[in-house]
């Protein structure tokens, strides 16, 4: 009450610089360049033809964030779990797999999964195939063999590369992320859960893990926006992604300017809708608890 | 009373956190609808001897034998989810699942544990819910629930199990007064009906309607163990003569 009657006591101002205080301007900064730039891409050849070109690799840039980000989670999951474990061995396979992954950097992992792993898998699967083949008898048993003992590592697409070195690259951190939501939940709702009879793994899927996801949504979805920025690392593989297509559309027209201004719009129009969304997410869930 | 209605043997259980004991060599045994009273200070081992008995503790040395079947055995041979389906546990601070309502809270372990169908365990769940007074609250998550009704859900959530014991653990502990009563309400009619009952509470008025035996728990120990009359007409040690004339 006392503070309302100062206010209506002092003399309106000209100029509300209390509430101009109060507007985020830094949006109003970025909407007004993002608008600029929209408006240089239906005015200027330039930008028209950068947009144009650069608009094929969105595609494959959200395709693989989206994917890789799904199979993240998967991973993150099972490590997470893992890490939570009881069991030594499990326990310890899971904690090598986040500690290894986390201290290597993105970009050396895209380039590893492509480069390293996959041609061992691949050498794997070569192996398994020609065993099989003086091991079996049945047709389609011996079409298999055949196909994984003739399989070259030219038949793996570097898309599908790509995604692996992402996924496997991001599953470590979801499964930190699995962990401190799983940690998060009280002694109390495992041990109700169990003496009611349920087995470990039933008081995880219906009482643990619904709380403990519901809380660490937000991180996931500042981990997917991170994984759509780090997507950009994959067109070292040569992958067609918005990043890559940059590059080429740099050399095609020599735009140097047009081209990666055209591409960081891109980005960041995505990553800041994104982030509104997670925004809302974050202030609903406030609410609710 | 006959050794064969022993439910529950406890035989020289030790458990110690740490350099901490909590229970040291106790014994004792519950029969067939008894109502078996643990009292004593705070930090006695009242509630980790009874967290013993569903094995929400593991024992360091002794043996428990629960319905017929050793738990203090190795782990792996004994199938402990199957010894806790028969034990209901109410909690000191409820517990109950955030994330499901009142309805959902009882019949989750019906259906994953006991397999019982949705529609059977909604009716036994409607039908234990108006039991413990709060058959308006089915569809009503748990933080729209006072302390008093939370206590009465989680007993509920216990019961629906058909449980042939119940353990609670200090139930009133974490309410404010006035909703003390209808917990305990609930929990005098279970002991009418004869349901097997070990509580570890500070309700002595409780432990007079409903308790046969008391047992006076301190520093791990069991200091004194009577039936009820007699613990409460003449208790033998001087302990529980000056701890029952601090709480009475």
């Amino acid at each position: 009450m006392a503070i309302e009657s100062k206010t209506e006591r002092r003399r309106p101002q000209l100029i509300p610089w209390g509430q101009l205080a109060e507007v985020p301007w830094w949006a109003v900064i970025i909407l007004l360049v993002g608008v600029l730039i929209v408006y240089f891409i239906f005015t200027a050849p330039a930008y028209t033809d950068a947009f144009l070109f650069l608009t094929a690799g969105l595609r494959l840039t959200v395709t693989v964030t989206v994917i890789s980000f799904g199979l993240a989670l998967i991973l993150g999951l099972i490590a997470g779990l893992g890490r939570v474990s009881k069991n030594t061995v499990i326990y310890t396979l899971a904690s090598l797999y986040v500690e290894v992954i986390r201290g290597i950097p993105m970009l050396i992992l895209i380039i590893y999964f492509a480069y390293v792993v996959t041609p061992l898998a691949v050498d794997l699967l070569n192996g398994l195939g020609s065993a099989m083949l003086g091991r079996v008898s049945a047709d389609y048993l011996v079409a298999w063999g055949n196909s994984l003992a003739e399989l070259n590592i030219q038949d793996v697409d570097l898309r599908v590369r790509a995604i692996a070195g992402l996924a496997f690259g991001y599953g470590a951190y979801e499964a930190e992320v699995f962990r401190a939501g799983i940690e998060s939940i009280t002694r109390g709702q495992m041990e109700a859960a169990r003496s009611l009879g349920m087995s470990y793994f039933q008081a995880m899927r219906y009482i643990i893990l619904p709380q403990a996801i519901r809380r660490v949504l937000p991180p996931f979805g500042n981990d997917f926006i991170s994984m759509l920025k780090d997507s950009s690392l994959i067109s070292v593989l040569a992958v067609r992604d918005l990043t890559h297509l940059g590059k080429l559309n740099r050399a095609r027209t020599f735009r140097t300017f047009e081209t990666w201004n055209t591409v960081a719009f891109l980005y960041l129009s995505m990553t800041l809708l994104l982030s509104l969304l997670v925004r809302a997410l974050e202030r609903r869930m406030a609410v609710e608890e | 009373m006959k050794n064969s209605d022993v439910i529950i043997e406890i035989e020289h259980v030790y458990k110690s956190f740490g350099h901490v004991q909590a229970v040291v060599d106790v014994s004792l045994n519950v029969h067939i609808g008894e109502v078996v009273f643990i009292f004593g200070p705070s930090g006695g081992g009242k509630s980790t001897l009874l967290r013993c008995i569903n094995r929400l503790e593991t024992v360091d040395r002794g043996r428990i034998v629960v319905d017929g079947i050793c738990i203090t055995e190795h782990p792996k041979r004994v199938d402990i989810d199957k010894v806790r389906e028969e034990i209901g546990m109410v909690f000191q601070l409820f517990n109950l699942f955030p994330h499901l309502t009142a309805l959902q809270n009882v019949t989750l372990a019906q259906e994953k544990v006991r397999k019982r169908s949705k529609e059977e365990a909604e009716e036994i769940a409607h039908n234990l819910l108006k039991r413990v007074g709060l058959p308006e609250k089915a569809y009503v998550y748990p933080d729209q629930l006072s302390g008093g009704q939370k206590q009465r859900v989680a007993m509920a959530r216990a019961l629906a199990m058909n449980p042939k014991i119940m353990l609670f653990d200090e139930p009133t502990s974490a309410l404010d007064p006035e909703m003390i009563r209808e917990v305990l309400d609930v929990m005098l009619d279970l002991a009418r009906e004869g349901m097997t009952m070990v509580v570890v509470s500070h309700e002595m008025g409780f432990a007079r309607a409903a308790a046969d035996r008391m047992v006076f728990l301190e520093a791990g120990s069991i200091i004194e163990e009577a039936s009820t009359e007699e613990l409460f007409a003449n208790p033998k040690e001087e302990r529980t003569k000056r701890f029952l004339s601090h709480i009475l």
